[in-house]
């Protein structure tokens, strides 16, 4: 399983270097891949209905638990068809739609990166590379949302889809982190058996918020679900692939993956399921007051979305079952409305439905695609959609709270049958406008594939079967230990689910041809985007900014005493409310080391420079006093048997003499810049700075002594590292990495003092 | 500042620091001294030359930009901390030593090379920011 998700990884990078042979008709080649998984997992089948799992795993940080590991059963067997199938079509698809673009081969090389990561996301047994996966699909989603780039809006859309969702990214670490704090492992089936453990700890509340704030940010719940319309400015295929048919589903993948660790609680139903109702409701009522396709197809998306969450949160089994079904139908009618629109956008330059009409007599494939499309969205039987619908009304009647979730069930398919059919059967109705007369029915490369997803929307509804073996049944095998036999049937003779079915059909007709999409309705809406999620988040981020600008304006306000103050004054702070509750001077004077009459006169001669440097008034003088200071410094060191530590001391000196000098000696000589008032302020901060620190420095001498360490090296310097020089062992053997770092950091300080100073030269020249 | 002393003494000066940071580096192990303070010490032997003679002179000298020396160094380093993994399969910066010592220089182990990569790093950027300010100063 590993080679199936590396595959994209692999591709992605090659396009990087062959990619500039990519961009011609060539390209559709690159549909190979998606193929060849969909071949590979289809060929899995059979065995994972048969109730198999496919286990592998390979060694990452063994250490910390983070380990590559992949499991295949029913759950993300349904995940990787999907991913598959519906990557197959967008890729052939895309072949046609960007036909000629120069960016194609980047193109191929996002969806593929995004494919490769979605299918490690649902095959990941392991929490923590799950995250990475994650994390992938969300960066992936970033550059195909922006992916033209030269459009403002693309860009601003990209950055709001990638904060949101990268948002929910780091809840899912933290989620991850407690997860596996508590039950120790990271490894998802291993959390399985331990679901009890895990319910039952203090900090299961937190855990759950954090994996919810994950699954809601990706899966476009609300209050977050305002970057999906957003997304919509991406490339159509884009949208059919990652924020309809894929991506989306990342969060309630993860809801249902997680349903037997965390689920079965009243936490875990009364969020899901009001988040969901809220979402689905929402959004479905949003549908009404939209005239872009895209913008239809966006808020039917998050509807649909939220009658996923909502079934999860049902947590029944016959609700669960429905959610299988149901993602399997979505997939299928959105996907294929996606490419629908597409198609139209393509031909017509436009998505505006009040000004698509009688398509039908151009676009004929096209157009019974659409319609059948709608059927399924709509749940008109014989399609998978009616299915599924019945399923859902199965779900909610046998629920706690039946009539109100019913309701809102049947409230919010309604008008996901109107917004199925405004999509899907409105654009090719009526008259066609004389401007697209001349239109042509594109290449079978676009039309095709949705003609292909939604005759399988067909095959599947007459024979429900399929689904039931293939998905339905492996899914409940994974969620319930004890599972029931799933029997999912096309005509269960007349009932009261049948009578709610026909019920939404018929409210759903009346919706569609008494509400017309207007501009007016949309406008209308717009008046309340002040206190819409979208807009309070985009206001609270301006604020961030806003007080960002301040905190650094006075922070970080370029003059270099202004830094040092700020950090000497912190450390003051900190240092002084430290010692002002645990003050006491009693030291043990016959303990230190006696005074000897040269650590006098250096002293002293430390204290007349320092004097000198600051009363001078000649700036190399000053600096001269400075490198005074620091070379009777490296005497001391000396003094006290540090051979090592004064030689470095007494070079770092002399080169910092040099610099200061350097820098100084083209320089005006001293002017008097600062006033008194501030001179004292700095007299005063280092003054306390070092009385603060001598005591510190006295008060450790008072600390017990560990002298582990310090036996360790000196007993094994030799024995282990062949030196006799400790210091020097500790550096290059010992403590090696810290020092193979201290280099680098050495290397990244001179290349950014070259970069800074040569930039300003240049730009200098130019003036 | 260019006298006449500083710039005939320079020109003595300049190769016997070098050796002598050289000297530094390889006692580093057993006696005081090692790369960080030999890198040091060679950075102020050029940068001495270049007070002598002017720093278009030391550049000369050096041939190329000091700054190669960073990368170098480090590559050195690097590869002397993974040189465990690659030739004897032990965990990383695990010392390497050959048995026998090599005449003048004494034992020989990767713990030497990386100590030559910290040398050439601390030489290469010490001298990339003190010729870079002193350029545009």
């Amino acid at each position: 399983m590993l080679e199936a998700v590396l595959v994209g990884f692999i591709f992605a990078i090659l396009l990087v270097f062959v990619g500039r042979w990519f961009r011609g008709p060539i390209a559709v080649v690159s549909a190979l891949i998606p193929i060849g998984l969909f071949v590979y997992f289809l060929w899995h089948i059979g065995g994972i209905s048969a109730g198999d799992v496919i286990y592998e795993s390979y060694r990452w940080i063994p250490s910390f638990g983070v380990n590559l590991s992949f499991k295949l059963d029913g759950l993300s067997l349904l995940f990787s068809l999907m991913i598959t199938g519906v990557g197959s079509l967008v890729f052939l698809y895309t072949a046609a739609y960007l036909k000629g673009h120069k960016y194609l081969d980047r193109f191929y090389g996002y969806l593929s990166l995004f494919m490769a990561a979605m299918l490690g996301l649902v095959l990941s047994d392991n929490l923590i590379s799950m995250f990475v996966f994650w994390e992938l699909t969300s960066i992936s989603s970033f550059f195909l949302i922006g992916f033209n780039n030269d459009s403002k809006a693309s860009r601003q859309s990209a950055l709001v889809a990638l904060g949101i969702t990268g948002l929910g990214g780091l809840l899912l670490l933290g989620g991850a982190l407690l997860l596996g704090f508590i039950s120790g492992t990271y490894e998802i089936s291993e959390m399985l058996t331990q679901s009890d453990v895990i319910t039952q700890h203090p900090y299961y509340a937190l855990a759950a918020i954090l994996m919810f704030g994950a699954a809601f940010t990706k899966s476009a719940q609300f209050p977050f679900h305002f970057w999906l319309p957003g997304a919509m400015k991406a490339p159509t295929p884009v949208s059919t692939y990652l924020h309809s048919a894929t991506m989306v589903k990342a969060g309630v993948y993860l809801l249902f993956r997680f349903s037997p660790v965390l689920g079965q609680t009243e936490l875990w139903h009364t969020t899901l399921i009001s988040i969901g109702a809220i979402t689905m409701l929402y959004s479905a009522i949003h549908i009404i007051f939209r005239t872009d396709l895209k913008g239809i197809l966006a808020y039917s998306t998050i509807s649909a979305l939220g009658i996923l969450v909502f079934l999860i949160g049902i947590g029944t089994e016959a609700a669960l079952i429905a959610a299988s079904v149901f993602i399997v139908v979505h997939a299928l009618y959105k996907a294929s409305l996606f490419l629908i629109t597409g198609i139209i956008d393509h031909e017509t330059g436009t998505r505006d439905i009040t000004k698509l009409t009688g398509l039908r007599k151009v676009l004929l494939p096209v157009a019974i695609a659409g319609f059948i499309a709608a059927l399924i969205s709509g749940g008109v039987p014989p399609s998978i959609g009616f299915v599924g619908k019945d399923l859902i009304y199965e779900a909610t009647l046998h629920s706690n709270n039946a009539v109100l979730l019913t309701v809102l069930a049947i409230a919010t398919n309604a008008l996901l049958f109107y917004g199925g059919f405004v999509a899907g059967v409105k654009p090719f109705m009526g008259q066609l406008p004389k401007k697209f007369e001349k239109i042509h029915l594109p290449s079978p490369l676009m039309w095709l594939p949705p003609l292909i997803m939604v005759t399988a929307g067909i095959i599947f509804g007459i024979a429900p079967g399929l689904v039931e073996t293939t998905f339905a049944q492996p899914i409940v095998n994974v969620m319930f230990t004890s599972a029931e036999d799933v029997h999912l049937k096309l005509w269960h003779g007349f009932n009261l689910v049948l009578g709610l079915s026909a019920l939404t059909l018929a409210v759903g007709t009346i919706l569609y041809f008494l509400l017309k999409p207007t501009h007016q309705k949309e406008t209308f809406i717009s008046q309340f985007n002040f206190i819409a999620p979208k807009d309070l988040t985009l206001k609270l981020s301006d604020g961030f900014e806003w007080f960002g600008h301040i905190w650094t304006g006075y922070f970080q306000n370029g003059y270099l005493r202004h830094y040092l103050s700020i950090v000497v004054g912190f450390i003051i702070l900190l240092l002084g409310y430290l010692l002002l509750f645990d003050f006491d001077l009693d030291i043990d004077y016959a303990s230190l080391a006696r005074i000897t009459v040269y650590e006098i006169a250096i002293v002293l001669m430390m204290v007349i420079a320092i004097i000198f440097t600051v009363f001078t008034k000649s700036r190399l003088a000053a600096v001269a006093a400075m490198g005074v200071v620091g070379f009777a410094f490296s005497l001391f060191f000396l003094f006290y048997s540090a051979p090592d530590l004064a030689m470095t001391q007494f070079s770092v000196d002399t080169l910092t003499v040099i610099l200061f000098v350097l820098v100084l000696y083209k320089l005006p000589t001293y002017l008097k810049l600062t006033n008194d008032k501030i001179r004292i302020k700095h007299g005063i901060l280092s003054l306390s700075l070092g009385g603060l620190i001598t005591i510190l420095i006295l008060k450790v001498l008072n600390e017990p002594k560990n002298t582990e360490i310090t036996d360790f090296y000196a007993e094994n310097a030799y024995k282990l590292a062949h030196g006799k020089n400790i210091v020097n062992v500790i550096l290059v053997d010992f403590r090696g990495i810290d020092t193979m770092i201290e280099i680098s950091v050495l290397v990244v300080a001179a290349l950014g003092v070259f970069g800074l100073l040569k930039l300003r030269l240049k730009t200098k020249d130019k003036k | 500042m260019k006298t006449i002393i500083l710039k005939t003494a320079s020109n003595y000066l300049l190769p016997v620091l070098l050796l002598f940071s050289v000297f530094i580096l390889l006692r580093g192990h057993y006696l005081p001294g090692g790369g960080f303070v030999g890198g040091l010490v060679a950075a102020i032997a050029f940068v001495l030359d270049a007070f002598a003679n002017g720093l278009q002179n030391t550049k000369q000298v050096l041939k190329i930009h000091p700054g190669f020396f960073m990368p170098v160094g480090l590559a050195i380093a690097f590869l002397s901390a993974i040189s465990p993994i690659l030739f004897a399969d032990l965990p990383l910066m695990t010392g390497l030593w050959a048995h026998e010592p090599v005449p003048v220089l004494g034992k020989i182990g990767s713990a030497l090379f990386f100590d030559t990569g910290v040398y050439l790093v601390v030489i290469g950027a010490a001298l990339t920011i003190i010729f870079t300010i002193s350029e545009s100063a």
